[in-house]
């Protein structure tokens, strides 16, 4: 009988752990590990907060999105602010899970399942938001092109009908991607499920999988595969985001550094993001071993190498305005700076640029509570940065006399809080019920620091 | 007699079931057939008016064309003549009369508005009777709905003991102007059958000093009609003529009309130059050339100087004018004067004292004026005999008045606080209050009784110049209501008691031959020929004493002025939401009033906008919003009347402060001391930044000038065909006075609905036509700009739609699908002009009854959730366009106006087809005052502009 492979000291994985010891532990977190108050509480309010994002919802339905503080001329308020901002957390998971798998990063598998779980569930968010955001939401089946009595089509030159592409492209991907790397896992909770229920349903998640070289050739040719579509919805999708601003006439937003601009932001946002779940995640579940200071280090050089591109974007915008010579570009730059908006801005640019620079340190990039506080400062920095493109932008154009201030009401907050509170309760759940590190993955990566 | 106790069985009016029995199928039957007998009967009795149908009915049943039926609006007294246009019978949009000495086609805010208050559903509907006079004012009184004729019952028994030649009752008859012929002959029969009845007047906006400085010059009250046309030089002291008083939009007609010239020719045509000095900001003073912002009693100063060239015989007095921008002003001034000689028009206003006016008088006199640029007639409004309403409170002081009946008028609100008008009514020992609302007045009245809307009834009234104007009605009465003179017909126990027989029968007299084409005729014209007043022949104006220099000038204290709120007028139109939701002209404040304030008093008194201020005048306090305005005299703070109403409707109740709390006196002047509270009050505004910030989007050119023209971009898509028609709009920005007409126009015409006070401070105003007000120098020049959609023919908009709801037409026009909209707001942020309005919540009313009825049925009412904006009109283009196909006619340049133009009094506004060689859009186009608002965006639109001339000695 061969040996039994075990973890060597290597960065990625602690030493001293087997295949076994790795199913136990990742599945135990889902069949074993009893319901313990800090999980419940949170589970218990994030619950109350979806609850009540439902409830709102349904209230604007009702009432129409006066609700909010949206006004001639600022049209596009929080809703499209958050909607951006969510698209871009969604985009670290499938860039961990595709480009860093075929980039052969080693590092990528005790943390990709989780962040493909946070990608679909904030591009779930995302999606939500253009919707809450229409006049008449009960026909937003309009933007999708279907054969229509009247012979009716979208327009197709707007870049909201490519957004409906773009966003529903990369939901699809995102979760078969996500679904499908999770098989093998799936049936090994089958296997060791203890009651009858979850046997079931695992059961039936699982496809019948057997662990045949058969399942294992073509699933690894799948995954490789999906890897490959997804590589490019990486930069598709937020670049398309990107274009409902860039096609606009608006000062501030039509800008043709957008979309890189934006994919950038969306990458910060998105590490930010897993940084944000990932430490709380190693610290309850005792996963130390498993998500290491390599990982938050490497997650930290990805989030000062973004914010670099971040500050080159935020440098190039006022230039480019003060270069052009446009009148209205020099107005709205000059607006974002001392305007009722340039507290805002200036808090935004400490957040995203200064802010990541301790980053050049490798304390802090080890130092699991320090990085846990910045990727919340970016987050707020990047939501800012998106709250300030969409309104005040739209609220300093060309007409002074039609200039006009777009101020939040507690409506537009709710949404906010609504959709924050939802995506927590959606991660509680996916923990509990889902396995968030591979098996599968991790036994490999224990084959290959063994060796 | 019955023989035997009544036997319910035995009525024959009672259907009796056998309750044993059950109920069999012939009662059942018998049953619902008197049943639907009593629902028929329950219904409101056959209008009292005689109808006919049609003998050949015209095509399509006559249902979807509009009828117009010449009548006017009467404001003041004063009657504007309107078209008013029915659809399928309802009134729901009212056109000026072309034929109208006051119109000549064109409206004011209030005529455009009048056919909302016919509609308003706060309308009295009833004749309500008090039950019991409650002797203390706190206690809500008892009110029970009655009928005319129990009111004429009791009436009869007044009637009698007033026609006691012997000490008879006291008959007080309260009226507002009153200048009908038919109304005012009626109320001296009803006046001559009591020896102890009197008349008395009370109009709240009415300057009794103007009227005194009539007396003082020639011995006599003269009313002015202008003739801007004929003016070569207008001097306008604290007066504003182009929006106050009932020739308002005469002026403004006239005087657009002889700039014309300056327009098409040149440098070296002749246009009236305008000088204003103005205490506070007005219409006129915005479009002066030469204007100054001073107190009144430093305008006298300046009256008395300017005069003094004229008349070596008085001696000016030093009024503290060493300001060099007053001096430099009044050297044109009098050089302007000088040159234009009778040619000359000096106009004097509210807060000028007698003297003043009667200066004015004097000076247009020297000047060669009178009889030239302005005629002086017999005020069409003048009562002699009648006692004013400071008379009517002494008489109701003594206890002596038995009946008052106060008839259009609305005392308990709008008379000085210093008369403490509910008191005094309530001594009356029967107060009848007839009018349109159950307002202030009619609160304190033993009878209320409803009035009929101008277009319910028969009745006529005389216009600015005096020509008398027939009222014929729209729609038969709404409710149970009665025209003024039929009302006074019965009070008077006329034989005579409907309206159309009232009014032929003062027509009538002295017509008898051929008084049938006479009537029809004039109803036809909407005004009787040859009517208005001869001018006056006046003798030497004998000058006033010297200036009797005001007090004020020298001490701290403000000088309170009090004026008609732009939109709220005297407070008559506060339940009007139209009207509320109408950004005044200079601060473009919606749903409120507020003391204005020139910038150098509020940094003096330490006041900005915005912040609640206490102010006291006599003995009188009350705290109100200031307003700090550039355009303001210093040590004036204007107020607003009209506002703060009490009982006005669902809409007006408590929309502002009610000014009338701190007028001492009828005086539209007072001295009034100020103090900050540190409280604030939020407004609701519609533009928040009145500087262009160097962007030209109001253009200005010297006279004769051109702008350069446009270079065409290259285009890398081919232009857009409009092979048949191509609709084009083009405002004349030089003939914009900004009063706000087509806005209103517009939103009667096109369904907008009102947002209310806070969705307007959110931003959120749905007017499809804005007039942006742009401050053209540091020195308080103001230039209008109306903002419809530019219809562009490369839109921004049409672009980023994303399920194709705005789309070009094959005419040029950039039309809005409701119904395919969805709402995403992205054509709005890509609109340049930001024109397009959003309905962010449920705004048009669905659910009254009275207001749906008003809405025009060719344009779609919006939902929640959907754009719109400005549409050119397009139902009228559509009906034009039908009824060419239908005539078989080629479309003619002028057979489609949209609402904004057909309002606007300055004829700013030329819509029209580009492909039509002759048409005035098209000749606008080549004007070289041309272009294009933010043109280098080049979204070639289809709504362009003409600059504004700048006066002749800024060029």
């Amino acid at each position: 009988m061969a040996e039994v492979p075990v973890s060597r000291e290597s960065g990625v994985l602690r030493p001293g752990w087997g295949y076994a010891s790795v199913t136990d532990k990742i599945a135990g977190l889902v069949l074993t590990r009893p319901v313990r108050w800090p999980w419940l509480a949170a589970f218990l309010a994030t619950l109350a907060g979806t609850v009540a994002y439902l409830g709102a919802i349904a209230y604007l339905f009702v009432e129409g999105v006066g609700l909010w503080g949206l006004r001639i001329p600022v049209a596009w308020g929080f809703a499209i602010a958050n909607f951006v901002w969510w698209i871009g957390i969604g985009h670290a998971g499938t860039f961990i899970s595709a480009v860093l798998l075929l980039l052969r990063q080693r590092w990528r598998t005790s943390i990709n399942r989780f962040a493909e779980a946070m990608t679909l569930f904030a591009a779930g968010m995302a999606g939500l938001f253009p919707i809450l955001h229409l006049g008449r939401p009960w026909f937003a089946y309009w933007l999708a092109p279907y054969p229509d009595r009247m012979n009716l089509w979208p327009q197709w030159r707007s870049p909201l009908v490519w957004d409906v592409f773009a966003i529903s492209t990369y939901l699809i991907v995102s979760a078969l991607f996500w679904y499908q790397g999770m098989l093998p896992d799936l049936a090994t909770l089958r296997d060791r499920a203890t009651s009858r229920g979850k046997r079931v349903a695992y059961g039936l998640l699982a496809l019948g999988w057997r662990g045949e070289a058969r399942h294992w050739a073509r699933h690894e040719t799948a995954y490789l595969l999906l890897a490959g579509l997804a590589t490019p919805l990486v930069v598709s999708v937020h670049s398309v985001v990107a274009m409902d601003f860039a096609i606009g006439n608006t000062p501030g937003y039509h800008s043709t550094i957008f979309p890189p601009y934006f994919v950038a932001g969306a990458l910060f946002s998105g590490f930010a993001m897993v940084l944000t779940l990932a430490i709380p995640l190693r610290k309850a579940f005792q996963l130390e071993d498993f998500i290491t200071e390599v990982h938050l280090d490497h997650a930290a050089k990805v989030l000062l190498a973004t914010g670099w591109l971040i500050a080159y974007g935020d440098l190039v915008e006022p230039f480019m305005a003060f270069f052009s010579g446009d009148r209205y570009e020099i107005a709205m730059t000059v607006d974002r700076w001392t305007g009722f908006y340039g507290p805002l801005y200036w808090t935004m640019l400490a957040c995203n640029v200064l802010a990541p620079q301790v980053l050049w340190w490798r304390a802090a990039r080890r130092n699991a509570w320090l990085l846990f506080a910045l990727s919340i400062v970016v987050n707020i920095g990047m939501w800012l940065e998106r709250v300030l493109i969409v309104v005040q932008s739209t609220s300093h154009d060309f007409m002074p006399s039609a200039w006009g201030r777009f101020v939040p009401t507690r409506w537009d907050w709710i949404f906010l809080a609504g959709s924050i509170s939802m995506f927590a309760w959606l991660f509680l759940l996916f923990i509990r019920l889902l396995p968030a590190i591979s098996i599968s993955e991790m036994r490999q990566l224990v084959k290959e620091e063994s060796a | 007699m019955h023989p035997h106790p009544h036997d319910p069985d035995d009525d024959p009016h009672v259907i009796h079931i056998d309750r044993g029995a059950g109920v069999n199928r012939r009662q059942v039957l018998a049953a619902m057939a008197a049943s639907m007998a009593l629902a028929n009967t329950a219904c409101s009795p056959p209008p009292r008016l005689q109808a006919h149908p049609y003998v050949d009915l015209p095509e399509a049943g006559g249902g979807n064309l509009p009828l117009y039926y010449a009548s006017a609006f009467v404001r003041d007294g004063f009657a504007h003549g309107v078209l008013v246009g029915t659809q399928e019978g309802r009134p729901v949009k009212v056109e000026g009369n072309p034929s109208h000495p006051s119109s000549l086609g064109a409206t004011d805010v209030h005529a455009q508005a009048s056919v909302l208050q016919l509609w308003d559903p706060d309308r009295s509907s009833v004749v309500r009777q008090r039950l019991a006079r409650a002797g203390d004012a706190r206690e809500p009184p008892q009110v029970a709905s009655s009928t005319w004729s129990a009111f004429e019952a009791a009436w009869r028994e007044r009637a009698d003991a007033q026609a006691d030649p012997q000490g008879g009752a006291t008959l007080r008859v309260l009226t507002g102007p009153l200048t009908s012929p038919t109304e005012r002959a009626l109320l001296a029969a009803l006046l001559a059958r009591g020896p102890r009845a009197r008349w008395h007047v009370h109009a709240p906006l009415a300057d009794v000093a103007a009227a005194d400085g009539g007396w003082l010059a020639f011995g006599r009250v003269v009313s002015q009609v202008l003739h801007f046309d004929r003016a070569r030089c207008v001097l306008a002291l604290a007066a504003d003529p182009f929006s106050d008083g009932p020739g308002a939009v005469r002026h403004a007609m006239d005087w657009s009309a002889a700039r014309a010239a300056l327009r098409e020719g040149g440098a070296d045509a002749h246009a009236a130059s305008l000088f204003a000095a103005e205490a506070t900001p007005g219409l006129f003073g915005a479009r002066a050339d030469h204007r100054v912002a001073l107190s009144p009693s430093r305008i006298e100063g300046l009256l008395w100087r300017v005069a003094a060239h004229w008349m070596p015989e008085i001696t000016p007095a030093d009024v503290g004018l060493a300001d060099p921008a007053v001096a430099t002003f009044e050297a044109r001034l009098v050089a302007a004067l000088r040159e234009a000689g009778p040619a000359a028009l000096v106009i004097g206003g509210a807060g000028l004292s007698a003297e003043a006016h009667a200066l004015v008088l004097a000076l247009n006199q020297r000047l060669g004026a009178i009889g030239r640029t302005l005629t002086l007639i017999d005020p069409p409004e003048a009562a002699p005999g009648a006692g004013t309403l400071a008379d009517l409170v002494d008489a109701l002081g003594s206890g002596t008045v038995d009946t008052l009946v106060v008839l259009g008028a609305n005392p308990a609100y709008d008379a000085p606080a210093a008369f403490d008008m509910p008191r005094a009514l309530r001594r009356a020992k029967l107060l009848v209050h007839a009018g349109l609302h159950v307002d202030e007045t009619a609160l304190l009245a033993d009878w209320h009784l409803p009035l009929s809307h101008a277009y319910e009834q028969w009745g006529d009234a005389r216009a600015h110049d005096g020509s008398a104007t027939l009222l014929q009605p729209a729609i038969t009465p709404l409710y149970d209501t009665r025209s003024a003179a039929e009302l006074l017909a019965l009070l008077s126990g006329d034989p005579l008691r409907d309206g159309h027989a009232l009014v032929q029968r003062q027509w009538r007299a002295g017509r008898a031959e051929g008084f049938d084409t006479f009537w029809r005729d004039s109803l036809r014209a909407g005004t009787i020929a040859g009517t208005a007043s001869a001018p006056l022949e006046v003798r030497g104006a004998r000058l006033p004493p010297r200036l009797a220099l005001q007090a004020a000038a020298a001490t701290t204290m403000l000088t309170a002025l009090f004026v008609p709120d732009a939109a709220a007028h005297d407070g008559s139109f506060a339940n009007n939401p139209w009207l509320q939701e109408l950004p005044r002209p200079f601060t473009k404040l919606t749903w409120d009033n507020a003391a204005l304030l020139g910038p150098a008093t509020a940094r003096r008194l330490g006041v900005a906008t915005g912040d609640i201020v206490r102010l006291q005048v006599d003995r009188h306090s009350l705290e109100v919003p200031a307003w700090v305005l550039a355009q303001q005299a210093e040590d004036v703070v204007t107020l607003p009347l009209g506002c703060g109403r009490r009982h006005a409707g669902r809409v007006g109740d408590g929309v502002g402060f009610d000014a009338n709390a701190l007028r001492p006196s009828t005086a539209l002047s007072a001295p009034a001391t100020l103090q900050a509270t540190g409280r604030r009050h939020a407004f609701a505004v519609t533009q928040q930044e009145m500087s262009q910030h160097g962007r030209e989007l109001l253009r200005t050119v010297a006279a004769g000038a051109g702008l350069p023209r446009d270079k065409p971009h290259e285009q890398l898509y081919p232009p857009f065909p409009s092979p048949v028609h191509a609709w084009a709009m083009a405002i004349d920005l030089d003939a914009c006075i900004g009063c706000n007409a087509c806005t209103i126009a517009c939103q009667a015409e096109n369904n907008i609905p009102v947002v209310g006070k806070a969705e307007v401070a959110r931003g959120r105003a749905m007017h499809w036509i804005r007039i942006d007000r742009h401050d053209l120098d540091d020195a308080g020049a103001s230039g209008f700009q109306p903002v419809p959609c530019m219809h562009c023919e490369q839109a921004p908009c049409e672009l980023v739609c994303p399920v194709g709801a705005t789309v070009h037409d094959s005419e040029g026009l950039n039309v809005q699908v409701y119904n395919r909209c969805v709402g995403t707001r992205f054509c709005s942020n890509n609109c340049p002009y930001k024109v397009r309005r959003f309905n962010f919540l449920q705004y048009a009313d669905a659910t009254t009854e009275t207001l749906k009825a008003q809405r025009n049925p060719e344009v779609t009412v919006r939902q929640r959730g959907v754009m719109e904006k400005c549409s050119y009109c397009v139902q009228r283009v559509a009906r034009a366009r039908q009824h060419a196909e239908r005539t078989g006619q080629p479309l003619v340049d002028g057979d489609v106006v949209t609402a904004c133009q057909a309002a606007c009094p300055t004829r700013a506004i030329q819509f029209g087809d580009l492909n039509d060689a002759g048409s005035q859009v098209r000749q606008a186009r080549a004007s070289p005052r041309h272009y294009a608002m933010l043109a280098e965006l080049d979204t070639k639109p289809r709504t362009t502009y003409l600059a504004r001339i700048r006066p002749v000695d800024e060029a």
